[in-house]
């Protein structure tokens, strides 16, 4: 960012939740299946049809709201927000105003510059729309259209929304939300939050102001960010199309813009005369939603463990921090991990085997790791085996990806393939003696003193003992016999 | 002797029962009946001869086996045209649902369908419930079997009128802001709005959301009764229905009114209540009296702005409840060509009649920013105060009474053009809706003109059972002789 220059973001994020039936009717939650099998007359508004909420939805926006350490409104409010648009089958869509599910809560992000925290206003229930198709010239844009296919198996999917305070600083930040939060719904299960898809997508707020100013700057709005890259670049963008405007004596427009992958920038939505105005007001269809106290407190008992208190208990462990994220953000990594350490495996070398090799080696061979027959116990054999010294740290390795490969076990596999290490003394020792007696000279030069044959000495011993023999023991040995 | 189209549904099932008659005999006597009427009176939007006649035989081969499915067995039953029934055009009056096949049954019309009601068919109504008088349908008013020359209220007029003039049995309508009380009170016959969320409105095209119950019509409160029990109770399809077990209204009916706390609403009685209709409601107060019953006289000052509040609760709700009528979907699509926007803006425009226009527009104005707390955020307190009045009343009185309708039934085109005057007719109506409590208007008797006059009573909510007793008293007690050419004798024409 350029000095003297301070940008304030807010992030809204839509999430589609993975429940099995729609937010007000009970058509199966099923986008891709055949255009408009997936509807039923609530959803696709037909005369005389009404809403009824679906409660798993609901326990789904308590957990977020819990995960994100929100208070739970105990009555919270159904709002019709009005508009017309050809895939809104009501030309409303049932949201909340006053009184959401979820208010005031927070999360901790990690970013470059350290540990920020980030104020959660809301987090709210609603519907999704139908899905529009622009047919045309006009390469899918509504105004080149020739005509418009509208599939409604998308309406009224559970929808919730969580919105920040204004409490973001730089394009990193906004990501390191982005992915926190992302975790956070896909450990709590409730959303496959897949932004390539859509299930999961971002609306970002960007304003700048000059450093120490306490006036917020004009904001823009850019809509449906759909990668955490793109989240990254849009605020990046938007900073400095802002910062130059301004320099340049202009001033930012208050407007909704979007973000173009291609040109990597965004730019200004075509917008009405008029601004929106929603007419919000309380759904008479839908009763106050009641989230007592009890079903409150089960939910809550019931959440999973969250990324961040993962993370931090794998950091205690023994991991370092970056395998302790990866690991956290991978079922079957973390669960592997966590067999291995509760069978007594070293943490931090199951850690980095885990989020070194054995993800190399997966994606050379372009698998998963589920598909295959690494196991925690596997993990915490080879720890054994490499603690005890029987095997080298190179040895395990080759190991480690035998194993994976399905050739046996960690210990069979050492065996077959003579990678057993020597540690008894008496056995090197006669290794050492042959090659000291074989090579006199480089002896001779280090009794003077002249320490550079030593590596040779060394490497001739492992040389002898087929490379089995436990390399400290060898150093050890050769180091005694030679400087005496 | 008497033609089964006049029995009572009490008096049919009996009929039905011991073979007297038979389901198809009814269901020929009402088509009967339209034949005659239809074309002066223009109660039906649909007559459904296949799908009724299909109903009478199972409930005839029913009754053969042996299964009863209760009193409703093969009576014939029209229904408002606003309630979706699966595969019978349904089009809530309006050029914008014009062949639209509904493909699923409210929840109402199914369960009628599983007591065995045989449905003769639609009824006319004002567009989207929007009317006191079944003029503002778009396919033409219904008139008033009274007096060709006067409406019939609205605005389920459609099924007043079959009711009234025995080309049904009962009926079903929607009442928002009287729409049930209004007209049975200009056709003579016996209307009830029960506490919102004791019928599902699953299924009943929406026009004010918070407002809208369906309820019976019928010649007797008893018939009221059977009607109402067959629909009432919880749905799940309906968040706003009541999830309590419906007790059932039929021991209410005989238990007279002694002692029973009745108190006379003194602004219903006033200053715009036509002079021979207070006089009718009076003496059937005095009736009550002499029964036995405690009257007394109660003030619900809020109800002076229960009316202004209503016309920006109800427009606000139907401006959003109708905004999916778009021609996207389903209905009416403009053949304009143009955007996506214009083709959605011409197809509300040509689809929707005028009154139905003004309502959009008027709560599309109250709900807008700038302008909701002064309109839709006031309207809410008055409603708010209209219920604490009612509160308070009731901690005196077992029911309320006052007339129905200011006036009887007025001329066909007076009052088409001045939207004051016509929503004045609901003045009386009005306040149960906003508070949500039942309601009923039993005929008591004919003007100078000889149109007859409907006496209101109110009660609490789910107080069905107190409303049905006052109400049986009255219908004794007046003996409205008058009321169409009803029969219980056992001399029937089969």
């Amino acid at each position: 960012m350029k000095p003297g220059w301070e940008a304030v973001i807010g992030v809204e994020t839509h999430v589609e939740l993975s429940t099995r039936s729609k937010m007000f009717c009970r058509c199966p939650v099923d986008v891709d299946a055949a255009p408009n099998t997936a509807c039923c007359p609530v959803c696709l508004a037909l005369p005389g049809a009404l809403p009824v909420p679906n409660e798993q939805a609901i326990e789904d926006i308590v957990k977020i709201g819990l995960a994100l350490d929100c208070a739970i409104n105990e009555r919270s409010l159904f709002y019709r927000k009005n508009y017309f648009y050809p895939d809104l089958p009501k030309n409303y869509q049932i949201s909340q105003y006053t009184f959401p599910v979820c208010e005031h809560g927070s999360i901790e992000i990690e970013a470059e510059d350290g540990p920020v925290t980030v104020g959660i206003t809301r987090v709210h229930m609603e519907e999704d729309t139908g899905k529009s198709t622009h047919v045309g010239d006009g390469g899918g844009r509504i105004h080149d259209a020739d005509h418009t296919l509208l599939d409604f198996n998308r309406a009224g999917v559970p929808l919730v929304e969580i919105v920040t305070e204004p409490d973001l600083r730089t394009p990193e930040q906004a990501r390191a939300y982005g992915s926190e939060l992302q975790r956070i719904v896909l450990a709590l299960g409730v959303s496959d939050a897949k932004l390539e898809a859509g299930s999961m997508r971002f609306d970002v707020n960007v304003s700048v102001r000059r450093t120490g100013d306490p006036e917020f700057g004009t904001r823009t709005e850019t809509k449906n960010v759909n990668s955490l890259r793109s989240l990254q670049r849009v605020v990046a963008f938007e900073i400095d199309r802002q910062v130059e405007l301004i320099e340049a004596g202009g001033s930012v427009t208050q407007e909704t813009r979007h973000w173009n992958e291609e040109t990597a920038q965004t730019a200004a939505m075509r917008s009405k005369e008029e601004s929106e105005d929603y007419r919000y007001f309380q759904d008479p269809d839908l009763l106050p939603l009641e989230v007592s106290e009890p079903w409150r407190d089960a939910i809550l008992a019931s959440l999973p463990e969250l990324p961040a208190d993962r993370r931090a208990r794998y950091v205690e462990a023994g991991a370092d921090a970056a395998a302790a994220e990866l690991l956290a953000d991978s079922r079957g990594l973390s669960s592997r991990f966590e067999e291995a350490v509760a069978a007594g495996a070293n943490a931090r070398t199951v850690a980095i085997w885990l989020t070194g090799d054995v993800v190399a080696h997966l994606r050379r061979i372009d698998g998963d790791i589920d598909a295959t027959v690494l196991s925690g116990d596997h993990l915490a054999e080879l720890s054994a085996m490499v603690e005890a010294g029987e095997l080298s740290s190179s040895a395990a390795k080759d190991v480690l990806t035998a194993t994976i490969d399905g050739e046996g076990s960690p210990r069979d596999i050492a065996e077959a393939k003579d990678l057993m290490q020597v540690s008894d003394v008496g056995e090197i020792e006669v290794a050492v003696d042959a090659v000291l007696a074989a090579n006199a000279d480089a002896v001779a030069k280090i009794a003077d003193g002249d320490m550079k044959p030593m590596g040779f000495l060394i490497g001739q011993v492992m040389r002898e003992t087929g490379g089995k023999a436990d390399p400290k023991v060898v150093q050890q040995l050769v180091r005694a016999k030679t400087q005496g | 002797m008497t033609d089964l189209a006049d029995l009572t549904i009490a008096r049919a099932a009996s009929g039905l029962r011991t073979g007297e008659f038979t389901a198809a005999d009814l269901l020929e006597a009402v088509m009967r009946r339209a034949t005659m009427t239809e074309a002066q009176l223009h109660a039906y939007l649909t007559l459904d001869h296949e799908g009724a006649a299909t109903a009478a035989e199972e409930a005839d081969r029913a009754f053969a086996a042996g299964q009863d499915h209760g009193l409703l067995q093969g009576i014939p039953i029209a229904l408002k045209d606003n309630m979706c029934t699966r595969g019978v055009e349904t089009t809530a009056s309006s050029k914008i649902l014009s062949g639209w096949v509904p493909p699923y049954d409210a929840t109402a019309v199914a369960r009628l369908r599983a007591a065995g009601a045989v449905i003769t068919g639609k009824t006319n109504m004002d567009e989207f419930a929007m009317g006191s008088s079944t003029e503002n349908s778009a396919f033409g008013e219904t008139r008033n079997p009274w007096d060709t020359d006067r409406v019939p209220g609205g605005s389920s007029g459609g099924s007043a009128v079959a009711v009234a003039a025995g080309s049904a049995f009962g009926a079903f309508g929607s009442d928002t802001g009287g729409s049930i009380r209004q007209p049975a009170a200009l056709t003579g016959v016996v209307g009830m709005k029960p506490t919102y969320g004791l019928v599902s409105r699953y299924g009943l095209i929406a026009f004010a959301s918070s407002l809208d119950q369906i309820g019976p019509f019928a010649r007797t409160v008893e018939d009221v009764v059977l009607l109402l029990e067959a629909v009432a109770g919880f749905d799940a399809l309906d968040s706003t229905s009541i999830d309590e077990p419906t007790p059932g209204f039929g021991d209410a009916l005989r238990t007279g009114v002694e002692g029973v706390r009745v108190g006379v609403v003194t602004e219903l009685m006033g200053e715009g209540i036509d002079p021979e209709v207070r006089a009718a409601v009076q003496a059937t107060v005095d009736r009550l009296a002499d029964a036995g019953a405690a009257v007394g006289e109660v003030s619900l000052p809020s109800s002076e702005h229960a009316l202004s509040a209503y016309y920006l609760i109800a427009p606000a709700e139907c401006s959003s409840n109708l905004a999916r009528f778009d021609g996207v979907r389903y209905g009416h699509r403009s053949s304009i060509e143009g955007t996506t926007e214009d083709m959605m803006s011409h197809s509300r425009a040509e689809g929707f009649g005028p009154e139905v226009i003004r309502r959009i527009l008027l709560g599309t104005y109250a709900l807008s920013a700038g302008y909701y707390d002064a309109f839709y955020g006031q309207a809410q307190k008055v409603r708010t105060l209209v219920r604490r009045d009612f509160e308070e009343a009731y901690a005196d009185y077992d029911v309320l009474v006052s007339p129905t309708s200011p006036t009887t039934a007025f001329p066909v085109g007076e009052r088409a053009q001045d939207p004051l005057a016509m929503y004045l007719s609901d003045v009386c109506t009005i306040p149960s809706n906003l508070s949500g409590d039942p309601s009923i208007s039993v005929p008591v008797g004919v003007d100078a003109d000889g149109l007859p006059v409907g006496f209101q009573i109110m009660a609490p909510a789910l107080g069905e059972q107190v409303l049905f007793q006052v109400a049986a008293e009255v219908e004794r007690l007046v003996d409205f002789q008058d009321r169409a050419r009803l029969a219980t004798s056992d001399e029937v024409k089969p």
